[in-house]
């Protein structure tokens, strides 16, 4: 295990991830904004939330970059096409398993069963986050991909 | 149910956009995010495909309606034979001390129902058009979470306490009857930032009311104006804080597009720009009724939008200091009562109007007069507007009333040259403004007056003319004064007070704005009688005589207290966009000036000085 280029690459990637995944919302192919998201997590202030939810991201990305780095030392495939299906399972599992989950975990998340409340007010990413456009999918699994692709060339293992 | 008319709407909106209801309860024009956004409800210009949401009686009924005092919170009384029902329509709004401790979605409609006594049917069917409808998007039902509407990543969400039935061609609609003390609540939000935001309905939904409620009062009670108009004042500055775009401090002309200026004729404009003109003249109305930072807020802009087209001024922007896009016409558009075509952007934008400079450097000079200071690139930005007024004030352009034509040497447009050096040379006497070319703005200053004194008078006519060496007059003429060029009292002024009258005179307080108005069959320029009232307040007449010109006009408005950019001589119906930021400028300003004028009239001698603060002769200064 390199730390020192995991370190980089993982925040570089990280940061190539934000990008493109608020590139997409400003481009107007989704209204999933991450950063807003997490971020209202702490405050309701859009503007605010905004700031602390990049700071979130960029944070968790470097984290989940960590196991990425580990699929890469444990099998030896330091390849771009591993890189891009380690990415490509973990877009699917934040689409298929986390987006659903999420407005359980988030205190200001409505649900598509109750509906908006006073402290609730925030719309549910749905499957897929599907509620968020159709073109969310695509998006974000580029953006994952992207992101295990950048870790599998850049990461030098030790 | 009939088209309705110009006059049969109110305005809502929350700063950033803005929606016209009509009598019936009808939405019949909307775009969001901003003003110049694409139309999500068109009806106005289209009754059968441009897309509304009514919530309205069933069978026949009486509508009256009235703003909650000192808001732009609307409330629509209908009254049938089995009773009576009160619709409250409003865009919510929040102090940013809110936004910080709650989620707010980016723009919110809400629609409040509640009988009043009896029992009332209502019908409301909910047709969203968008991209002026030249979109068909299916809406789709989230249960708890709304009927959506997603076009691209703009998503449209109606909530209701009450069940939507959904049709195929894209409308959702309910019936319900209301009983007395019952209310029902209906909210429209627009989200493209991210996730919506969908706020409760129920006691959420009335407490937004009453806190947006809250808010334009606290706004409005600031009005510094306290003389016998004070509704008809508030209602207009309440109108112009509705066109401003409150995250860049932009104005716009008017929130709607094509409205027609004759009906079933083909003058029908896109309005929904800021003018740096009418902009102007809004802010100082805004600077004299006690609102400093919206002026503010347009100076900030006006650094930003005009950066990249400096020292040379387009007259017109978008809220954000883009110029429009090309001109294009939308002929799947039926046009207001006929009138074709819908045209949507503004070819005017690349007209020449030298009075832009003179008007911004004003604006900017009444800013410093209320305390401002002027920072380095302002100050860089206003020399440079000098150094080009001197270069160009002598060519021809297109004038204040931008004809599609070529252009000519206006005189209205000299004058505004004339006085955008003159208010240079005060900010520069003042300390406001340094390092300027002093003696050279001096002797341009003296050279446009001489030409003017020459060539704009003519002595056969006896008044000055629109053009230079010309025979016509145009109401422009009357500010003259307002601008400090030439005192109300000046013979000359009063005479050609007289031939405006003689020529442009259109009815009652009514004056056209130039006299090719009368061959095309226009209407006459709500804002022209409004500078008839001010030039009266201003020495050109009596008090009283003022103060019965301006209450002449008044009556003109709708309802509501709102003017078009025009009146039909004929049957004083507004003609034109609507409400129209230059018209209730013109109100504001004329009954400031009477006020003026009532407030020194004990004290001798009654005469008021231009607003530019320059002696109101000619030839004293220059």
């Amino acid at each position: 295990m390199n730390w020192g280029s995991w370190l980089v690459w993982g925040f570089a990637s990280t940061v190539v991830l934000t990008t493109i995944m608020s590139g997409s919302q400003g481009l107007g192919l989704t209204r999933m904004n991450i950063p807003y998201m997490l971020g209202a997590m702490f405050t309701p202030n859009r503007d605010r939330a905004k700031i602390y939810g990049v700071a979130v991201h960029l944070l968790n990305g470097w984290l989940f970059s960590l196991v990425y780095v580990a699929a890469f030392e444990v099998t030896h495939l330091f390849r771009w096409w591993f890189g891009a299906a380690v990415g490509l399972v973990h877009g699917a599992f934040v689409l298929v398993v986390a987006m659903p989950v999420l407005p359980g975990m988030h205190p200001r998340m409505a649900s598509e069963i109750r509906g908006p409340t006073v402290v609730r007010q925030l719309e549910p990413p749905g499957f897929l986050g599907l509620n968020y456009g159709v073109r969310t999918p695509i998006s974000a699994l580029v953006a994952h991909v992207v992101f295990g692709i950048i870790l599998a060339i850049f990461y030098s293992p030790a | 149910m009939p088209a309705a008319r110009i006059e049969d709407y109110g305005i809502i909106g929350d700063g950033r956009s803005a929606a016209l209801v009509s009598r019936d309860g009808s939405i019949d024009w909307l775009c969001w995010p901003r003003f110049d956004s694409s139309s999500v409800f068109a009806a106005a210009l289209d009754p059968v495909h441009g897309g509304f949401w009514r919530v309205t009686p069933v069978g026949p009924f009486r509508a009256r309606r009235h703003y909650i005092e000192s808001s732009n919170v609307l409330v629509t009384t209908f009254e049938t034979a089995s009773g009576e029902v009160r619709v409250t329509d409003l865009m919510t709004v929040l102090p940013e001390s809110e936004k910080e401790r709650r989620l707010v979605p980016e723009h919110e409609l809400l629609r409040v129902v509640e009988g009043v006594h009896g029992e009332v049917s209502i019908d409301v069917e909910f047709r969203p058009r968008p991209d002026y409808a030249r979109k068909l998007l299916p809406l789709r039902s989230r249960r708890a979470l709304g009927v959506r509407l997603e076009d691209g990543a703009h998503l449209y969400t109606l909530r209701s306490e009450g069940d939507l039935e959904l049709h195929e061609d894209a409308v959702a609609a309910s019936r319900f009857i209301i009983h007395a003390g019952e209310r029902r609540c209906f909210s429209l939000t627009f989200d493209t930032d991210g996730p919506a935001v969908l706020p409760p309905l129920g006691d959420f939904a009335r407490e937004s009311v009453e806190r947006s409620t809250m808010w334009w009062r606290e706004w409005a009670g600031r009005c510094s104006y306290a003389g016998p108009h004070r509704e008809a004042v508030v209602r207009s500055l309440l109108a112009l804080k509705l066109l401003s775009y409150a995250p860049t401090g932009a104005i716009v002309a008017a929130p709607t597009t094509s409205f027609p200026e004759k009906i079933g004729a083909d003058l029908n404009w896109d309005y929904r720009y800021c003018w740096l003109r009418d902009a102007s003249m809004t802010v100082r109305v805004f600077l004299e009724l006690g609102y400093p930072d919206e002026a503010s807020a347009f100076g900030s802009w006006l650094l930003h939008s005009t950066r990249l087209t400096r020292p040379e001024l387009c007259i017109l922007y978008d809220v954000y200091g883009r110029l429009p896009k090309k001109e294009e016409t939308l002929d799947h558009l039926a046009g207001f009562q006929g009138s074709r075509p819908v045209r949507i952007h503004n070819a005017a934008a690349a007209q020449v109007q030298v009075d832009t400079y003179g008007e911004v450097i004003d604006a900017v000079t009444q800013m410093c007069r209320h305390g401002a200071s002027l920072d380095g690139e302002t100050q860089r930005m206003l020399r440079q507007f000098g150094e080009y007024v001197c270069e160009n004030w002598s060519h021809p352009d297109h004038g204040i009333w931008e004809p599609r034509e070529e252009p000519k040497h206006h005189t209205h447009s000299r004058v505004l040259s004339w006085t955008a050096l003159d208010r240079l040379i005060e900010l520069h006497e003042r300390g406001s403004l340094r390092r300027i070319p002093t003696a050279a703005f001096q002797e341009q200053r003296r050279l446009i007056r001489a030409e003017l004194e020459e060539r704009a008078w003519n002595s056969r006519l006896r008044s000055y003319t629109q053009v230079l060496g010309g025979d016509t007059v145009d109401a422009s003429l009357l500010l003259l004064s307002w601008y400090g060029f030439a005192g109300a009292q000046h013979p000359r002024m009063r005479a050609t007070f007289e031939r405006i009258q003689d020529r442009l005179q259109a009815g009652p307080g009514l004056l056209l704005r130039y006299e090719e108005s009368r061959n095309v069959g226009e209407g006459a320029f709500g804002i022209c009688g409004f500078w008839a009232a001010e030039f009266l307040a201003r020495g050109g007449g009596t008090l009283e005589e003022a103060e019965h010109c301006f209450e002449e006009i008044l009556p003109y408005a709708n309802d509501l207290g709102l003017f078009a950019e025009e009146i039909d001589p004929e049957s004083g119906d507004p003609l034109g966009n609507f409400p129209q930021a230059f018209t209730h400028v013109g109100l504001i300003g004329a009954a400031l000036a009477i006020e003026s004028r009532r407030a020194e009239a004990s004290a001798p001698p009654p005469r008021l000085e231009p607003r530019s603060g320059e002696t109101a002769h000619l030839g004293v200064r220059s």
